[in-house]
């Protein structure tokens, strides 16, 4: 599909930048302010999309963003299970234990190992949303040809 | 009370239109509206009268806050709704391509 | 509250009936932003942010992967017709309805009026979950913390939609 003017195409540019740092902010301040992983990744796959619709399919290339997509929402999915594994080597030896030390609350580095399930989280989701609308737009592409 | 009972109302509206209409866009949308309805009976059950948002200050007094626990099972809910209303529309637009109708009925008796 | 949660509840329901009988689909799908977006302000209402944030990005998301679909696509509805078979549908239906309402009725003869404490479980994920989880925000330690296993179930369902949308929308072999 064609892109849009170069009003819209300048305005996306600013804008998105913008989005993908406000989605990184909700993602790290998880445990602190509401959001969280699941917030943060569907504005950072909000960004993308932003992208994708002003500048048009023809602009980009798209097998390889589908291909860079999934393979890093897979990977994000297989962080999430690993971390939970290896709390059974600390403490009371169950699934998905809190091991890493909790510090004061209120501070950005506490609750242990919530924020790094946070982070991980939202790159799979963000990859998910991504991944599921780049097929949609290859499908369209390729069938109207 | 009245509140639950709209909420009702809104669902057997979800449902009076995924029985009746025949376009399966209006189904996936009558679909959709199930679910939103459902999320928020689910959201007025735990609510508390003067309770704050569930965000606690660390050196403040103890303080009442809303149950926390339908909104954690609320959140899971929206994000398992945009899957299937994804997958969905992909198995829509499929079928368009294929039989060049969205009507169940003309499908049901073209296939084949 | 119960007042204006009802006032923003009766304007979803008009909504989502000018949803189910608009002539044209894309007015439709516009029709179903109304009960989204009336959502996150109910949610906003019962003090709950964490769900509003997330109930806007995914409504928003939602309406841009319905538009895609259906401008790509014939846009008008044909007549509903009003042959036996319809009618039949239309009266069983209603029959359901009304069964359906009287045992909903039934079912909240006992539950408290709104704003009352009536869950149980609050009182134990309350207090001291800001020792044992060390988050201060209460709904992500019960996500992650206390009911972790929800959370994974809920990203192998998300895994599972991208995979399944990749593989239904495959163009190779055809033609």
């Amino acid at each position: 599909m064609k892109g849009m003017s170069i009003i819209v195409k300048k305005v996306s540019q600013l804008m998105a930048g913008l989005i993908f740092m406000y989605g990184i902010y909700i993602i790290l301040h998880g445990h602190l302010t509401p959001g969280g992983g699941f917030a943060g990744g569907a504005i950072i796959a909000g960004a993308f999309i932003l992208l994708i619709l002003a500048f048009g399919s023809n602009a980009l290339n798209l097998k390889k963003e589908i291909a860079g997509s999934s393979n890093t929402e897979s990977l994000a999915v297989l962080m999430v299970v690993v971390l939970a594994l290896m709390a059974l080597l600390f403490g009371s030896k169950t699934f998905f234990f809190n091991y890493l030390p909790k510090g004061e609350p209120g501070a950005l580095l506490s609750a242990g190992v919530i924020p790094l399930y946070n982070i991980f989280i939202g790159i799979e989701v963000a990859g998910a949303i991504l991944t599921i609308f780049l097929a949609l737009v290859i499908f369209k592409e390729e069938s109207s040809k | 009370m009245i509140v639950y009972i709209l909420c009702f109302v809104l669902f057997l509206v979800g449902l009076y239109g995924v029985i009746t209409r025949r376009n399966l866009i209006k189904i996936a949308i009558s679909l959709s509206i199930m679910e939103f309805s459902i999320f928020l009976i689910l959201v007025l059950i735990g609510y508390i009268d003067s309770g704050l948002a569930p965000i606690v200050d660390p050196g403040g007094p103890a303080q009442v806050y809303v149950d926390p626990l339908p909104q954690a099972m609320v959140l899971t809910a929206i994000v398992i709704g945009l899957a299937t209303t994804a997958m969905l529309m992909a198995i829509a637009i499929r079928l368009y391509r294929k039989y060049k109708t969205f009507d169940i009925r003309e499908i049901n008796n073209l296939r084949g | 509250m119960e007042l204006t949660i009802s006032i923003i509840l009766g304007f979803m329901i008009i909504g989502a009936i000018y949803a189910l009988h608009a002539k044209d689909l894309l007015s439709a799908v516009i029709a179903m932003g109304i009960v989204g977006y009336g959502l996150v302000i109910c949610f906003l209402l019962l003090r709950a942010p964490d769900l509003a944030i997330v109930q806007i990005v995914v409504e928003t998301i939602t309406l841009v992967i319905m538009v895609a679909v259906v401008l790509d696509s014939t846009r008008k509805e044909l007549e509903p017709a009003f042959d036996r078979k319809s009618l039949f549908n239309r009266i069983a239906a209603y029959v359901i309805f009304a069964g359906l309402f009287y045992f909903f009725l039934l079912a909240i003869e006992t539950q408290d009026p709104l704003g009352m404490h009536s869950l149980g479980m609050a009182d134990r994920y309350v207090t001291g979950a800001v020792e044992q989880t060390g988050s201060v925000n209460l709904v992500t330690g019960v996500l992650f913390d206390f009911r972790a296993y929800d959370t994974l179930g809920e990203a192998v369902i998300l895994y599972t939609a991208a995979l399944g949308a990749t593989t239904l929308l495959r163009m190779k072999g055809k033609k």
